[in-house]
């Protein structure tokens, strides 16, 4: 996958240079190891500052509502949804966009290896397979696919959707797993247990709302959290309000989420925050065989409505 | 999400049903009387707040 970085450069610059574009939205190299950073590139002489390894889990596609110019944004396989999205949403036009698709085989889960990495990492170094992480005193290897992001690993859409250029042939699909387990097992709990188990992975929350920042979805102008007036939900760290938060910005995620991670990755304090878009997906695919992001050319099950959709909870 | 079964409900009347929507309200009362307040999701700050109240009211 660190080959794709050259076919990159060279597609990104040659657009560039073309003036095709005014401006490539990539990764370059974070300032710590193992978080790599959004950055834009407006001039071909620029172009080197772009990188590409394991560690670019952040949605590029955050960085695409209301613009004006036309872009190069490179997409793996969630990112390109997430552009799906986008449009059918009228946040950004598809002649805008110059799709630099990039087949994916997982990002790597960097709280996972600093936990598992005796002191704090210093350089993160990977070939096709390993990463290999070093710091004070130690050297540590980790297979690439025992540390991948939980997404990644049930990832059954790693190939861009919607793409202009593909920087690599494509990679194969994951198939045969079970994306639902963990929601299934929520769902067979009590209201008493529900309630409780949701108290206990969201009792970490600071409010930072990173989460809600790092997500494509989270494009309002001014979210109903921020909002005063009227308040819609407490500000507090009462247990309730940090419930009725996490819900709600669950369900304006409903059928557009593409489990692509970022909010998850983005938690300070580490809140399975997918959990809760996950149940979404999962009965926006079992009720209106939705899955977010796969086409531009139809409406999305919750902004339209067919005779057919289900209303057994109306009596 | 924790809610008990039967705490939120959906119907659909129209103005033109007004036997349904007494029904309708009768039964919704009636299971929402059994299942008693709502505890999960109330905050728990107003309990304690309400509690201070009562006991400066006592004495």
């Amino acid at each position: 996958m660190l080959e794709y970085i050259h076919k990159i450069r060279e597609i990104a610059s040659d657009l560039l240079k073309k003036k095709e574009v005014e401006m490539v939205i990539g990764f370059r190299k974070g300032t710590v190891p193992m978080m790599n950073e959004p950055t834009f590139v407006n001039r071909p002489e620029d172009i080197t500052a772009l990188a590409w390894d394991s560690h670019c889990g952040i949605n590029l596609a955050n960085y695409l509502p209301n613009r004006k110019e036309k872009i190069a944004i490179i997409a793996k396989g969630c990112d390109s949804r997430n552009i799906v999205t986008h449009i059918i949403e009228n946040k950004i036009q598809r002649e805008q966009l110059v799709i630099i698709g990039v087949p994916c085989k997982g990002m790597v889960d960097r709280q996972l290896i600093a936990n598992r990495s005796e002191g704090e990492v210093l350089e993160a170094l990977e070939d096709d397979d390993n990463i290999i992480v070093k710091g004070h005193g130690f050297e540590k290897r980790f297979r690439k696919t025992e540390v991948l992001q939980k997404n990644c690993e049930i990832c059954i859409h790693r190939n861009p959707i919607l793409y202009d250029k593909l920087v690599a042939d494509k990679v194969e699909e994951q198939t045969d797993m079970d994306r639902y387990e963990d929601i299934r097992r929520i769902e067979a709990m009590d209201p008493k247990e529900k309630l409780d188990f949701f108290d206990k992975i969201l009792e970490p929350c600071i409010r930072c709302y990173a989460c809600r920042n790092a997500c494509p979805l989270c494009y309002c102008p001014t979210c109903f959290v921020d909002e005063h007036r009227p308040q819609w939900v407490g500000k507090s760290q009462d247990s309730t309000d940090i419930r009725v938060f996490h819900f709600l910005r669950a369900y304006h995620c409903a059928g557009r989420c593409t489990d692509c991670g970022a909010c998850e990755r983005a938690c300070p304090v580490g809140i399975p925050v997918r959990l809760l878009t996950k149940k979404l997906e999962k009965d926006c695919l079992e009720l209106f065989q939705w899955e977010a992001g796969m086409t531009i050319d139809i409406r999305p099950p919750l902004d339209t409505y067919k005779p057919g959709d289900p209303d057994d909870f109306i009596k | 999400m924790g809610l008990e079964p039967g705490r939120l409900q959906f119907s659909w009347v129209s103005s033109a049903e007004a036997i349904k929507f007494v029904d309708v309200v009768k039964e919704v009362t009636s299971i929402i009387r059994d299942l008693g307040p709502n505890t999960h999701f109330a905050k728990k700050s107003f309990e304690v707040v309400d509690k201070d109240l009562q006991t400066t009211g006592t004495e």
